[in-house]
Order: C-alpha cells, then sequence, then structure tokens
C-alpha cells in the first residue's frame, strides 16, 4: 500500500474516518492499534492488506472468501460453507502458497492444502497477501518459504480507557440453516499482560437451491432442472485462547487452537447421481508461542523466537456400499522451532539471521502405509539496505530435508538441500510525491508431500522438488487531498511473469484402467499483471465511501508437452481476466457495503476446446449495518451491530469447479454485541 | 474525478445489465476421415457394415462421457452425437463410460458413475429408456436379456460385511432388473458361451488382496456353479470357436505382471498362459488383437506390446503389429477393435487421461491409414453397427 511511515498515518486516518461517525473512544483504539502493528515502513513492498472494519463489512464468511478481494488470487471453491476452498496465487499452485497463522505457518505434511474455507473470519483482525515474500528480513526461515504467503492475524485485546475487559460477541444466522455463534473475552491481567479466550460454533445443513440448465443455439430451453444441494452439512467447534503480554521492547504472545468438526462431502453433480454419501471429520490442535525483542542494553540487536506444536487428525469415510468402502483415518504431527536475530550495522543496514527446524509424522490406517517421517532445517540469511531513494532487500533460504520411513524394505525419498534466493527492490524517485517503483525476483521450490511421494500406487520417491521463479515490476501511487472530495488514492500496478518447472503432476500410469502416478514432469508460464485502486471520498453529510477495484490478467500456459496438440493452452481453471470491485458507504451509524466479483471465461483443463469452457461467473454481495450505541457508566460504551447481507443479489448459478454448484441467491443476518 | 466515479458505476451497471451467456448444447462435431465405404460384410450373408460407435469414458466426477460415431458410407467421424441426438436428457450421458453393445434395435452403454444403463435407439442414437445398475462395468446378452456385473455390493447390515460383486439379469423389453447372481470382488469383464457365463472377478477394491478366479454362472438356474483359479485382478474374457475362454489379468501391480490365460470351457480348467501383457484385447475369427503394457520400475517407463495372438496355435504371432512406428504417437492405448470386413485396426489413444483422446485407424498390415481423429475425453469401448 504505502511505503513508510505516512502508510501508519493514513492507515490510521482511513480507519479512524471510517469510525469517524461513531464515538471518540473508538478513534483512539484504532490509533492504539497501528502502534502495535508498527514498523511497516520496513517492507520494500507492501501487502495487499484488508483489515478491521473493512474487513468486517466484507460479508464474507470465510477467509477463502475474503481473498478473493485480491488481485492475483484465485479460489477454489467447492461451493457451501462446508466446502472446500483453496487458494492458488498467480497460478502458481495451492502448493505453493504458505499460510501462516499469527505469524507461524500453517502445515500440511500430508496433501500440502490448506483449506481456508476452514478459517473463519471471526477473530481475524487482518488479512495480508504477499508475493514472493514477505518483504521484511526480520522474520523466520520460513517466511522465506513459499511463492506467496498470505498472513491471518488474530485479533489482539486493546482496552480503552480505563476497560479491563472486552465482550464480543456474534450471532450469525441465515441461508443454508446457518446457525453460528461465537464469544470473545479478553481480559486485562496486569499492564503489560492479557488474555483473550473464544469459542465459534457452525452449523449448517448445506442445503441449497441449485439450477443447471442448457439451451439450444436459438435458446430454446433443452432441459431445465433445479434440485436441493444434499451432504453438505457441517458441525464445527473452533477454541482459541490467547495470552499477549510486552516485553521492554518487543512482546510475546503465545496461543491454543483447537478446531474440530464433520462434515458431508457433497461432490460431484452427474447424470442420475444428485447426492453422495462421503463424509469428513477433521480435528486441528496446535499451541504457539512467540516473542520478538530488542535487547537494551545492545539496541542494535533484535531477536525473535517461534515454537509450536501441531496435531491434526482426519477420517473419511465412504459409507456408500454401491462404491468401494473407504474408512481411513490420518494422523499428522508437526513441530517447529524457530529462531532469528536482526542485527543493524549501520542505520541504513540491516542483516538478519534465522534457523528453523521443523519435524513432521504422518500415520494412518491405511494397508501397506510407510509412516512417513520429516526432518526439515531451514537458515536464511537476509540483508536490507537503504540508500538515498532506493530500498534493497536480498535474502538466501537454505533448505535441508532428511526423510525416514517406518515401513522396512520401503525406499524413502533422498535427502534434498536445495538454495534459493530472493531479491526486492523499491525506488522512489520524487521526494513529494508518494510514488514508488519495485521489482523483485524470487526463485522458490516446494517439496513434495508425504501423498505425493508414499500414496499407494500414486506416490513416486523419485520425485524432484517443484520449483517457481518469479519476476514482478511495478509501482505504486498514493496520494492524500486535504480539500476534495476525494479523500485519498491509492493505486497500484504489477507485471509478472512466473515458471514453474518441474511441477508435480498426476500422470497415467501406462497399465490401463485408470491408474495414475506422479511425476515431475510439468511446466507451466505465467505473464500477468495485477491492478488496483482504492479511492476514498468524502461527501457532504458526513458521508464516506471507500472504493476498491481489482482487475487480474493471466496468461497460465501448459508447456509440459512439447509434442502435445494442446501445448500453449491456458492451464485448468484460470480465467484470462478476473476483476473484483468493493464499495463502503458510511453515515452516521449506517453502513453499507457492496461487492462484486467478476470470473472470466476458463477451461476446466489445458485443452482449450469448446468441450471443456467453463461460463464466466459473477456475484454481487450487498451488505447493510446499523450500530446502536449505548453508553456504560463514564468510561465506555456499548455496541450492537445489526447486519444484514444478500449474497449473490442476482441469483446467478455457477460452477467454480466443474460440477460443483455454488449457491444462488443466500441470505445472513449478523448480530454483533460489544461490552 | 467526477468522471471516474462515473466510469466505475456505468461499469458496474454493465455487468447487471449484460446479459449472461448461457451453457449450449454443443452440436456433433463432423470430420471427414476417409473416402466412402459400403462394403458387405462378407459375401454370404450381405450384412452391411453401416460404422461404429466408440464411447468415451471421461474422467471421473466430470461428467463427461460422450459418445462418437464413425459413419462408414459417408468416410465421416461425428464426435460427441448423444446430448444432440438427447437434448432434453439432463447433465446428458453420464460419468465415466464403462462398456458398450448393441444387441437387436438397441444400443446400450453402462455408465459406471452414473449407476445406469442408458439404452438408446442403435440408428439414432436417441435415448429409449435407462436401466438402473450402480456401479455397472461390463455387458452380454443372450436369449432377450442382458447380463451385466456390477462391482456394487448388496446393502445390508453387517459388521464383518464384504463387497461381493454381481451379474444383474435384466430384461431388455422391460429394462427392469429381474434376477442377480452373486460372483467374486469386482467382477468386470463376462463372455457367454453355450449355456455358461464366465465372469472375470478382479478384486480391484481389495487391493493388494485381488482376487484371482473366474466365476462360472449356470444361465438356466443363474446360480454360480463354480470358480476357476486364474491368476490376480482378471478384466477381459472372450471366447474363441475352439471352446476355449481367453482371459486377461491386470498383475497385482508389484510382482506378478499382466498376462493372457487360457480356460477350456468344456471342461472348465484352466489351460494355460502366454507371457505377454494385456490391457485390452479383441477377437476376430483366430485372431486375438491385444496392447498391454509393462512397466519398468528402473526406467519408470513403459513398453507398449500391440500384439496379435493366433488362438489356434495359442502363439504370439507378433508383439508389435503395427509397422510404420506410429505407435511412438500413441500416449496411453487405451480401446481395439478389428473391421471384420477388411481386417482394419482401430487403436484408442488416452493421452493423459485429461486431454481428449486419439483414434487410430491401421490398415491389415500395421500401416496407419488415415491421420489420427480426435475423441472425447478417455476413449474406450467399440460397438460395431450393422445394417
Amino acid at each position: 500500500m504505502f511505503l513508510n511511515r505516512s502508510f501508519c498515518v493514513s492507515a490510521t486516518l482511513w480507519i479512524a474516518m471510517a469510525a469517524a461517525a461513531q464515538s471518540p473512544s473508538d478513534t483512539v483504539r484504532n490509533i492504539n492499534e497501528i502502534v502495535v502493528v508498527g514498523n511497516r515502513y520496513k517492507e520494500v513492498i507492501p501487502a495487499q492488506q484488508l483489515s478491521g472494519e473493512k474487513l468486517e463489512k466484507l460479508s464474507s464468511f470465510s477467509v477463502a472468501d475474503a481473498i478473493r478481494y485480491f488481485s492475483g488470487v484465485q479460489i477454489k471453491d467447492y461451493g457451501g460453507i462446508g466446502g472446500l476452498k483453496t487458494v492458488d496465487i498467480r497460478s502458481m499452485g495451492t502448493n505453493q502458497l504458505g499460510v501462516f497463522y499469527d505469524g507461524i505457518q500453517l502445515g500440511n505434511a500430508q496433501n500440502g492444502q490448506i483449506d481456508l474455507g476452514k478459517f473463519s473470519l471471526d477473530n481475524i483482525e487482518e488479512i495480508s497477501l504477499y508475493n514472493g515474500q514477505k518483504s521484511e528480513i526480520f522474520q523466520s526461515a520460513k517466511d522465506f518459504g513459499s511463492a506467496g504467503t498470505v498472513y491471518l492475524r488474530t485479533r489482539r485485546p486493546r482496552f480503552s480507557g480505563h476497560k479491563k475487559s472486552n465482550f464480543v460477541s456474534y450471532f450469525r444466522a441465515g441461508s443454508f440453516d446457518l446457525v453460528n455463534p461465537s464469544v470473545l473475552w479478553e481480559q486485562k491481567i496486569s499492564k503489560n499482560r492479557s488474555s483473550s479466550l473464544n469459542a465459534e460454533y457452525i452449523y449448517s445443513s448445506g442445503k441449497y437451491p441449485f439450477r443447471y440448465r442448457k439451451i439450444l443455439p436459438d435458446k430454446t430451453v433443452d432441459w431445465d432442472t433445479t434440485a436441493i444441494r444434499q451432504n453438505g452439512d457441517i458441525h464445527s467447534l473452533r477454541l482459541e485462547g490467547g495470552l499477549n503480554g510486552y516485553l521492554s521492547n518487543g512482546y510475546w504472545q503465545g496461543k491454543a487452537y483447537f478446531y474440530r468438526s464433520e462434515k458431508g462431502i457433497p461432490g460431484a453433480i452427474v447424470n442420475n447421481v444428485w447426492k453422495h454419501a462421503q463424509r469428513q471429520w477433521d480435528q486441528n490442535f496446535f499451541m504457539q508461542f512467540s516473542a520478538k525483542n530488542r535487547v537494551s542494553l545492545f539496541e542494535k540487536y533484535e531477536w525473535m523466537f517461534n515454537v509450536k506444536y501441531a496435531n491434526d487428525w482426519m477420517r473419511y469415510l465412504n459409507p456408500d456400499t454401491t462404491l468401494m468402502y473407504i474408512d481411513n483415518a490420518f494422523r499428522q504431527q508437526e513441530i517447529y522451532a524457530s529462531m532469528a536475530h536482526k542485527y543493524s550495522v549501520l542505520q541504513n543496514w540491516d542483516i538478519n539471521f534465522s534457523v528453523d527446524y521443523q519435524y513432521n509424522t504422518l500415520s494412518s490406517d491405511l494397508t501397506d502405509f510407510v509412516f512417513p517421517m520429516r526432518n526439515t532445517l531451514l537458515a536464511a540469511g537476509a540483508t536490507a539496505f537503504e540508500w538515498k531513494k532506493l530500498k534493497i532487500q536480498a535474502s538466501v533460504l537454505g533448505t535441508f530435508v532428511f526423510e525416514n520411513v517406518a515401513k522396512q524394505n520401503i525406499n524413502q525419498l533422498a535427502d534434498k538441500t536445495e538454495y534459493t534466493p530472493a531479491v526486492f527492490l523499491s525506488y522512489r524517485p520524487f521526494k513529494r510525491r508518494d510514488l514508488n517503483f519495485r521489482a523483485f525476483y524470487k526463485r522458490i521450490f516446494r517439496m513434495p508431500t508425504f501423498n505425493d511421494l508414499y500414496y499407494t500406487d500414486i506416490g513416486n520417491i523419485n520425485l524432484r522438488p517443484e520449483y517457481t521463479t518469479q519476476y514482478n515490476i511495478g509501482f505504486q501511487y498514493n496520494k492524500n487531498f486535504k480539500k476534495s472530495v476525494v479523500n485519498q488514492l491509492n493505486f497500484r500496478a504489477d507485471a509478472y511473469c512466473n515458471e514453474v518447472t518441474d511441477k508435480i503432476i498426476a500422470v497415467p500410469k501406462g497399465e490401463g484402467q485408470y491408474r495414475w502416478m506422479m511425476m515431475n514432469l510439468g511446466y507451466v508460464e505465467i505473464r500477468g499483471i495485477d491492478i488496483s485502486a482504492q479511492i476514498e471520498w468524502k461527501l457532504p453529510a458526513d458521508i464516506l465511501i471507500t472504493s476498491h477495484l481489482n482487475y487480474t490478467f493471466q496468461k497460465a500456459q501448459d508447456f509440459t508437452d512439447k509434442s502435445s496438440e494442446w501445448y500453449g493452452g491456458q492451464i485448468a481453471y484460470i480465467p484470462w481476466h478476473n476483476g473484483s470491485a468493493m464499495a463502503n458507504i458510511a453515515w452516521q451509524s449506517w453502513d453499507m457495503n457492496y461487492s462484486f466479483i467478476y470470473v472470466g471465461k476458463r477451461y476446466h483443463n489445458s485443452a482449450n476446446i469448446r468441450e471443456n469452457y467453463e461460463l464466466p461467473w459473477y456475484t454481487h454481495d450487498v451488505t447493510l449495518g446499523k450500530t446502536f450505541r449505548f453508553r456504560k457508566g463514564k468510561t465506555g460504551t456499548s455496541t450492537l451491530k445489526i447486519s444484514t447481507e444478500i449474497n449473490n443479489l442476482f441469483n446467478q448459478y455457477y460452477d467454480v469447479v466443474q460440477n460443483y454448484p455454488m449457491p444462488g441467491r443466500n441470505y445472513k443476518i449478523i448480530l454483533k454485541v460489544e461490552i | 474525478m467526477k468522471r471516474k466515479f462515473l466510469l466505475i458505476v456505468a461499469f458496474i451497471s454493465l455487468c447487471w445489465i449484460s446479459c449472461r451467456e448461457e451453457p449450449e448444447i454443443l452440436p456433433p462435431e463432423v470430420i471427414p476421415v476417409a473416402p466412402p465405404d459400403s462394403t458387405v460384410t462378407d459375401s454370404i450373408s450381405q450384412v452391411k457394415m453401416l460404422g461404429f460407435y466408440l464411447l468415451n469414458e471421461g474422467n471421473m466426477g466430470s461428467n463427461k462421457s460422450t459418445l462418437d460415431y464413425f459413419d462408414l458410407a459417408a468416410g465421416e467421424y461425428r464426435r460427441n452425437i448423444f446430448a444432440n441426438a438427447n437434448p432434453s436428457v439432463p447433465k446428458e450421458l453420464g460419468d465415466v463410460g464403462n462398456d458398450l453393445a448393441i444387441y437387436g434395435s438397441k444400443l446400450y452403454a453402462v455408465i459406471n458413475r452414473s449407476n445406469k444403463i442408458e439404452v438408446m435407439d442403435k440408428f439414432t442414437a436417441r435415448r429409449l429408456g435407462q436401466i438402473n445398475i450402480p456401479n455397472g462395468r461390463s455387458i452380454q446378452f443372450d436369449g432377450g436379456y442382458a447380463y451385466v456385473t456390477s462391482y456394487a455390493g448388496p446393502v445390508e447390515i453387517n459388521p464383518n460385511y464384504e463387497q461381493i460383486g454381481y451379474v444383474a439379469k435384466v430384461d431388455t423389453a422391460t429394462f427392469e432388473v429381474i434376477a442377480r447372481c452373486l460372483v467374486g470382488y469386482q467382477p468386470d469383464g463376462l463372455e457367454i458361451v453355450g449355456n455358461k457365463i464366465y465372469v472375470a472377478n478382479s478384486g480391484g477394491y481389495r487391493t493388494p488382496n485381488y482376487e484371482n478366479t473366474v466365476s462360472v454362472i449356470d444361465i438356466q438356474s443363474f446360480t454360480e456353479i463354480k470358480r476357476i483359479e486364474v491368476a490376480p485382478n482378471l478384466q477381459y474374457v472372450k471366447a474363441d470357436k475352439q471352446g476355449n475362454l481367453w482371459v486377461s489379468s491386470r498383475g497385482n501391480y508389484y510382482d506378478e505382471p499382466s498376462r493372457l490365460y487360457w480356460i477350456d470351457t468344456q471342461t472348465d480348467r484352466y489351460e494355460g498362459m502366454l507371457p505377454v501383457a494385456v490391457s485390452g484385447m479383441t477377437l476376430d475369427g483366430d485372431s486375438l488383437y491385444l496392447y498391454g503394457s509393462e512397466f519398468n520400475y528402473n526406467t519408470f517407463d513403459y513398453t507398449f506390446t500391440f500384439g496379435i495372438v493366433d488362438v489356434t496355435t495359442k502363439q504370439i504371432v507378433t508383439r508389435n503389429f503395427i509397422i510404420d512406428s506410429t505407435e511412438r504417437e500413441i500416449a496411453l492405448p487405451y480401446g481395439i477393435m478389428v473391421d471384420p470386413r477388411n481386417k482394419d485396426i482401430y487403436l484408442t489413444d488416452a493421452a493423459n487421461y485429461v486431454y481428449p483422446g486419439w483414434l487410430f485407424c491401421f490398415d491389415r498390415y500395421g500401416r496407419k491409414k488415415w491421420p489420427q481423429i480426435r475423441t472425447g475425453d478417455i476413449p474406450a469401448h467399440f460397438a460395431l453397427l450393422y445394417e
């Protein structure tokens, strides 16, 4: 967004203004918020971000819904509240994306997929998306280790005035028989310490009408059929507890997370089959602790420390005896520790060194399961240098992987050592103008997952890491206006070129009858443009409008097989054009949000022929909210906010993934109580 | 600034107003391939072969099983004819076509994941009805009945439940399943010889404990009378004129390779094995045409076989009937058919399963006859259409 301290200021302004019509205490609170977030000026290329009220007003249910509003991002959405939602950043593949929850990466060594539909926005305060990596050198080695990164930051306790505790409770209900209560309790323990507890429950029957129809070229309807989506129900419970504190020149944070769900897998709608019976249970638990401090005696040195333990369990059941009966459970465990050290050599020159260690295991009751274990050691060296109008950051990541399988007579992945560089530049030509040109280069890989390597029949232990190389150039312009209808303007554009080499893809095993194997065969080249603009308007009568436009162009070509007829075809599910628009209007205690998403034509595989064509789709969502305030004693106020959402206003029936129908028009009502 | 705002508003309203395109039923694509050909099958019967249907399986969950037709008289290939012939059928032909056959005046397509057999008029491919069979695999006919193998286990409450497959007996007049005969685990190919049905049991859901038997069913009593032990993971069965039943196994993908076996249908005894890998086969006269592949775990590559077996001498005549190196253009052989009139060999290539496949044609000497034609996804099963 913005490049220096003015970011903090303008962000504060923005949030403050959004809350302008509200009480003064909110403004104060928001200024506090920025103090905590702090030193964003270290970033060479700032993130795309959604935070605070803007995020809340977005009528998004899960993190995946919100990420759709970033440019350069594709969501694979299988529909419904419980449906799998994965994110693909700049067409490099889901597995190339790293997702961080309060500073520490969420892992899935089994299949590399993070279901962002599972993360509710209930307690998420900020979502940031970085292409390449967060261009801030003071971070763990893992932060350097993905082709793109999403950071989810949960709400940190803040207490306005003399308040010692905060209670926030949401109740959401609506279409799909959704019932979704949540409570958050934040308590100030001492001057420097606070705790928070958060619980959320979700139930939804997942039932919604969907419609498929086809017409003849003369527009007469061939067939038109409406049905109810079945077996998309979900029950889930999330419990989260945290302790936060401040150190002399830093802070610490500890957190425990528990999630459990049972859901139906609604499956593909095909001829004669409108209902499926497969079920899935998930249980995720992790606890993590991080601390960051500058040593007071030795001002130039800062350290950061992260530890995590995660235990994830998943059970998949196919009870349909007309098909292959499957009842398998998988358990993954992860131990992670990281240490980063930053030293400021000169005022304009920092160096950082971080070392991470991670241990992953996977066990299962599958026949012939190999019980893999993986040790990963990561070491990163990074430096940041500022010289007049130029900022440079460079980093090198070394990754060392040692793998073992418990089962005898089974080969394991050979030890891997990989070194990957990244360079980030930004240049501000004019002192008076907030115009920044930037560029980055990054080479990174993803390791084959346990499934890629060891899954019975399909797995292949000879896999190599899948590499991506990214080149990006762009600029950002930011302007504030003092006496104008337009308050603030922010414009950014980037052009990029990515290569995915040794892409791990499933290739048919030539043994007849539908058998596959994982191979390092794919090669994809992506050229794209991301553009986004953000304008804030201040109209008479205290009407505040913030608007946001995003556009992405992508040409993502499959160059895997030169002899193939489809050489150079656009890869599966990547539209050439997609974009989003958002507008938020605030007036006194009312606010209204409108958002629009457009995904252009796509093909469901890189043979770009009419049989594989997928229609463009676009949805309009509208939210209307009103906040009621109640004074409480001398210090605080309590608020009650009622919002209603209408999503997919024009009731468009569409598929994001072939044969997985998405819901038509749907409604939600949200009550939020803050004490 | 105001202009910009107006532009944005205009853009948004445009998106509102503009009508969204709607999915259309695609008309078949007609590809001229060969000169018209209306030779009769043989001088005695004077039956004319009109052409053949090719069923494309489509990937699981894609609902992209499609039907193609090769019109010999016109020398044309018509791609994707079902949807256009049956525009009112929701979600078209269905998901994963597993077998195709013509019996009487009807064309039967076993659509595995759509849990049905689509019954069509054999000349027009117009839908006549459907037979509901979950997880159906292969189909054969005898005396007005269709016999279909199915992987679907009987539905019962039993803690030690095991998914035994069955053969369904279907009345071709009413499209009703009138009887079921339990056989082995995951039965695949079947063949009717005299008054017996031979069923190749695969045990494909029981990896690595595959089935290794052929079930013999007495057609009158419709009960299993015998199991013949052959090899793990059996797939196809074909009976020759000498009374031998040729059985292919997929192997266990580990230490037992894919092989070809034969059984004497007089004694119902296992007779012998030929050391050739078989993924698919078809019988014409005394020649069994087959293709197969053997995977080499050292090179991570396959060796394809395009073989002919003489069923009278039980000898492998050739391991590669293609003489012009066209096999290099075939990524994944997936279906085979021989034109009984001129012994042209038709081979399909499933490419990488995801891309559309190809149809190759070779003359009796093994030379590519015309450039390969693009088919639907995973082209696999043929049915010859006679006048």
